[in-house]
């Protein structure tokens, strides 16, 4: 059985509107040297499944390639 | 004339545009998500809703509904499609239309009324170019977003059919979109024309009970279209 760990994310360029709602939140409650915030999707998965199906997931269906970016991570046992 | 309306799991405004094709004198029928027959239909609505809860991104998992391989299929033939509100953004995920919806700027559901400058036209939409009309918004996922490459060829082949504007019809210095709408994008039709999204929702105001009727041409004209090709 394999376990994966799939960090979904906006394209560079893209605006995200909950990471940009975050960073002026955490400005406005006195943080300072904040250079960017984005805020993504962590998705964990396990199963009989290799690399490829996985990322045939994410391409289909998990991440919109038209505006996200996907990283999948293998976790060891 | 006969519309078909289509109801995915959580699909709430399907009756509403049922109510304004009848209200206009159009025949319109539910068509289950599950059906994989669209004979007989002239043209299709994906109506408003939260289609599978919006779960992974609104719209994601409803492009995979068995009839929407009929409604691409529909589409390809040059079969008028359209997409209001989820209805768009479940048109965008199949790729019948380009770029994305984001969450809102500000991260607000916004339900009001909006203005729209009518900037090009389409199979579903045939107006003077300039005209405002108001039409209501009910979305938390409306802003539209794509890459500049695309935005330029949707500029280059007039697909930009409707932008959200002020009154008088004007753009404001900060733009006029109430959701961060990409070059205050409302709505858009695919090259061919024949496909068209949008997030405003036209169906609420065909029966003035709705509190306008700004949103009939929207539904006249596809049938003049249709007609007009019929000969």
């Amino acid at each position: 059985m394999a376990r994966y760990e799939i960090f979904v994310t906006y394209k560079a360029g893209i605006f995200d509107p909950p990471g940009a709602t975050a960073e002026r939140a955490l400005t406005n409650l006195g943080y300072t040297g904040i250079d960017e915030v984005k805020i993504g999707k962590y998705i964990r998965m396990s199963g009989d499944l290799d690399m490829a199906t996985v990322t045939e997931m994410c391409e289909k269906l998990l991440a919109n390639p038209v505006i996200e970016d996907f990283r999948i991570e293998t976790v060891e046992e | 004339m006969r519309f078909g309306v289509v109801i995915f799991p959580g699909s709430n405004c399907d009756q509403d545009v049922i109510h304004a094709a009848n209200y206009l004198g159009f025949d319109a029928e539910y068509v289950w998500h599950g059906d994989t027959d669209l004979s007989g239909f002239d043209a299709i609505v994906l109506p408003g809703g939260f289609s599978y809860g919006d779960y992974i991104r609104t719209g994601a998992v409803a492009r995979f509904s068995p009839v929407m391989n009929e409604v691409v299929r529909f589409a390809d033939a040059g079969g008028p499609v359209l997409g209001i509100c989820n209805g768009f953004q479940i048109l965008t995920e199949a790729h019948l239309l380009p770029g994305a919806l984001l969450r809102n700027q500000g991260l607000k559901f916004i339900c009001k009324t909006s203005n729209l400058r009518v900037d090009g036209s389409c199979d579903w939409l045939d107006l003077p170019l300039g005209s405002v009309l108001e039409v209501p918004i009910n979305h938390n996922e409306g802003n539209f977003t794509c890459d500049a490459a695309t935005l330029e060829r949707m500029k280059d082949n007039g697909q930009i059919i409707v932008r959200y504007c002020e009154a008088d019809g004007s753009t404001g210095p900060d733009g006029s979109a109430p959701n961060g709408a990409l070059d205050d994008i409302a709505g858009i039709c695919n090259e061919r024309g024949n496909v068209f999204g949008l997030m405003p929702h036209p169906e609420r105001v065909v029966d003035p009970a709705g509190g306008g009727t700004d949103g009939q041409p929207f539904f006249t004209t596809i049938v003049r279209t249709l007609a007009e090709v019929a000969g």
